[in-house]
């Protein structure tokens, strides 16, 4: 048993776990925001409160974008275990495609809340808002820099052992972004539009 | 052990099956909690922050299950134990500031003369 362990031990790469406290610190700065925007969301300053902003339909349509990468990336992992590389490729642009229309469709919200008169500089409560869905934006951006550089390490060095710890810890950091969202549509959006 | 040479080879991501179970459970939890708030649905307020607050928690850890993998099997159990520190730290962080703010509004000087005051000063500017 004690010999099995220590085979283990020596060929698994430490990256996994590491990666995992990146993540789990990541999720505390998480944490922070949430904690900051369940202090601040009802400072509105006399400006525009949740109900006036927010709109359900459109929270549904970037969650659902957001589900859907989710699980094509699981489908582009599945193929990488057995190394298809065409297929991990394919389902990897088509997460890719959705996490930018998940972009596309934030980055339109804001720019339409600051033309309106309700960017971060309106309201505590804004402030609050706009500093924990922006974070999450901008790693969900960072996260679709990362997807393509990776598919084009892919086509050219293929499905190696390099690559596909490569690929492990991307799959660990996009589930974890749509593991935030949760909070993001349930915390920030749904519970202030009852 | 088996878990283990499985974990080795494959990388543990789960399998075809595993992946759907977490797909639709994740699409139901956050199915209901869209419908609660998009139909109208008319329950006591607290009841529906609780339901939609509640499927939140449960969808974050069919994530963490279903498409993490997070378990005692996963890396010796590591990344379970990270995770149950994290998710302290954040209660901790969660509810004292809510807490200690909460608080600290309670315990504000009373300023109820501030509107009267800022009236006055407009009418003299």
């Amino acid at each position: 048993m004690s010999a099995a362990d220590a085979h283990h031990a020596h060929h698994e790469s430490p990256t996994n776990i590491g990666f995992w406290i990146y993540l789990m610190s990541d999720c505390i700065i998480f944490g922070a925001l949430f904690a900051t925007y369940a202090v601040l969301g009802g400072s509105f300053a006399g400006g525009p409160g949740p109900k006036d902003l927010f709109e359900p339909g459109f929270i549904a349509v970037e969650t659902a974008l957001l589900l859907f990468s989710s699980i094509t990336f699981g489908m582009a992992m599945l193929a990488a275990d057995k190394q298809k590389l065409d297929a991990t490729t394919g389902w990897l642009i088509v997460s890719g495609l959705l996490g930018a229309g998940f972009i596309g469709m934030e980055v339109y919200e804001f720019a339409h809340l600051i033309h309106i008169g309700a960017g971060p500089d309106r309201s505590a409560f804004l402030s609050a808002f706009f500093a924990l869905v922006g974070t999450h934006g901008l790693h969900v951006t960072g996260g679709l820099i990362w997807l393509v550089t990776l598919i084009l390490q892919l086509r050219l060095h293929g499905l190696n052992g390099a690559n596909m710890r490569r690929l492990g810890t991307l799959s660990m950091f996009w589930h974890f972004l749509d593991l935030i969202w949760i909070g993001v549509f349930s915390f920030v959006y749904l519970v202030r539009l009852i | 052990m088996s878990d283990h040479s499985h974990a080795h080879s494959g990388g543990s991501h789960g399998t075809l099956g595993s992946l759907m179970i977490g797909f639709a459970m994740a699409a139901i939890l956050t199915i209901l909690p869209f419908g609660l708030v998009m139909g109208e649905v008319d329950l006591p307020r607290n009841l529906a922050i609780g339901l939609i607050m509640g499927m939140g928690a449960v969808q974050i850890i069919v994530h963490l299950v279903y498409f993490l993998h997070v378990g005692k099997s996963s890396e010796q159990g590591w990344t379970l134990v990270a995770t149950i520190f994290s998710v302290i730290i954040l209660v901790i962080v969660l509810a004292g500031s809510l807490w200690v703010m909460h608080n600290m509004n309670e315990n504000m000087m009373p300023m109820p003369d501030m509107e009267q005051m800022m009236n006055l000063q407009s009418q003299q500017g």
